[in-house]
């Protein structure tokens, strides 16, 4: 017991700092992918409304890509393809120069885009619960388009797809630890190097299940909490 | 496209596909055999067993697949001798195994969540004419409960499958070589990007084919459950 008190002591003897590191890039990058996801999902789901055919066939395209590919996988294209492309692109201006892409940027990118998809599945099923007419009368009162979204349909698409995106959320905060396999020093990356150095496998995997899962758990406490602010308007049954 | 590569190394992703639906199609079944007695638990009123099945879904739902995945085949590994003593280390030596019961046991608790949901689902008055009909419970539970949890579960079973088929390129991770682990394969001999590509592809085609054959399935085994004007 005590030996594995020393494992998780904070210091040089320890990897109570290094995990502790590492669950700070995780939420960091989790942090960083949300906003990312939820704007272009909610961008998307307004493409796949719009009459324009140009607008909502690549927006159903986009969808469905990054909800068919695996997650690992469009990490891979975004981190390889991104470093092939940019390094193209620098070549042609100056020569001599090895770029390098972060994991870190990686990751939000892919994360984000496959949230993204999702979440504009779920954005369109909650535009679509709000009645056309509230949008008709506000702009019959004179509200510009974007006053009529933001007062009127934003804070009812919200409550509608609260219940999904906290599905959602809780899902991109597991895949970040796939961000682990391109060697960011993330939660499970951190383990590994403590497995490595400790052969302790099980102590220090079930350590950083439990992270997530608290992770987790704190994560769900706040969508609880959202979704009580976002029905405050509403009738009590 | 590059046709070259595509010879060279297109058979053997197509067997890495092959190698991909294996693994998911087996930790599909087990798992589904697994979720029964779960979603049972979960649905007990007794403290004891509500509890462990509570604990094991949060588990496995709230943790990533990847770092289950490396508790069991690490973790396996660290407990060797303990696992020799009862004769199982022949079933943990090996990585497919391991990833196997990993998918099994992490499916088994979505899927449990699933049938939980549809069994909550089916109507009380159901259960009450069962009754009145005299039908023991266990007859009731298979004849009547059941049948109308998996269908009104049908959606949510399709969108499972798919999340394991997308989930499943993890297994590449642990020296597993399926469509995932041959891509990473062939890219490092050939630093031909296209490769990954024509991998998604693959995945991408895996998937829709799967959405689409599941849709006419669900529409075909539930059109008894809309109105008639409709069908």
């Amino acid at each position: 017991m005590g030996e594995y008190l020393q494992y998780l002591s904070y210091g040089d003897a320890g990897w109570g700092d290094e995990l502790l590191y590492g669950m700070s890039i995780t939420v960091r990058l989790f942090v960083a992918t949300l906003p990312l996801g939820l704007v272009l999902g909610f961008l998307i789901a307004l493409a796949k409304r719009s009459d324009k055919k140009w607008l909502s066939i690549p927006a159903n395209i986009y969808t469905t890509i990054f909800r068919g590919v695996p997650e690992l996988l469009t990490l891979f294209i975004v981190f390889y393809g991104g470093q092939i492309f940019i390094q193209m692109v620098v070549e042609f201006f100056v020569d001599d120069v090895i770029v390098d892409v972060s994991a870190f940027l990686a990751g939000m990118i892919a994360l984000g885009f496959v949230f993204s998809a999702y979440a504009s599945e779920t954005f369109l099923s909650a535009l679509n619960a709000v009645p056309q007419g509230q949008a008709e009368a506000a702009r019959a009162m004179g509200m510009s388009w974007f006053r009529t979204m933001q007062k009127v349909v934003f804070p009812q698409v919200i409550r509608h797809a609260l219940p999904g995106l906290s599905n959602l959320t809780l899902i991109l905060q597991k895949e970040t630890a796939l961000v682990s396999i391109l060697a960011l020093d993330e939660v499970l990356r951190q383990t590994q190097i403590a497995v490595g150095n400790t052969k302790e496998p099980i102590f220090f995997y079930a350590i950083a299940c439990g992270l997530f899962i608290l992770l987790a758990f704190l994560t769900s406490i706040a969508f609880k909490k959202i979704e009580v602010w976002s029905s405050r308007g509403q009738e009590r049954a | 496209m590059d046709l070259e590569l595509l010879m060279k190394y297109g058979p053997r992703m197509l067997h890495g596909l092959w190698v991909t639906l294996q693994l998911v199609g087996i930790s599909l079944l087990i798992g589904g055999v697994l979720s029964l007695p779960i979603a049972m638990a979960r649905l007990s009123k007794n403290k004891f067993f509500n509890g462990v099945s509570y604990a094991y879904v949060y588990f496995f739902r709230g943790s990533p697949l990847i770092a289950q995945l490396f508790l069991v085949y690490y973790g396996a590994g660290q407990l060797r001798y303990e696992l020799q003593d009862i004769n199982m280390w022949w079933f943990f030596r090996d990585a497919w195994n391991c990833t196997i019961l990993v998918f099994a046991l992490n499916t088994a608790a979505y899927q449990a969540e699933i049938l939980r949901g549809g069994i909550m689902g089916v109507p009380k008055g159901q259960l009450e004419a069962a009754m009145a009909m005299g039908l023991k419970p266990l007859v009731t539970f298979f004849k009547v409960t059941l049948p109308q949890a998996m269908i009104s579960s049908l959606r949510p079973y399709g969108n499972e499958v798919i999340l394991m088929i997308k989930g499943s390129a993890i297994a590449s991770v642990v020296t597993i070589f399926d469509l995932m682990g041959e891509t990473k394969l062939a890219f490092s001999r050939t630093f031909d990007f296209e490769i990954y590509f024509i991998a998604a592809l693959m995945y991408l085609a895996v998937v829709e084919l799967i959405r689409f054959f599941w849709e006419r399935m669900d529409t075909r085994l539930t059109r008894h459950l809309r109105p008639a004007n409709e069908q």
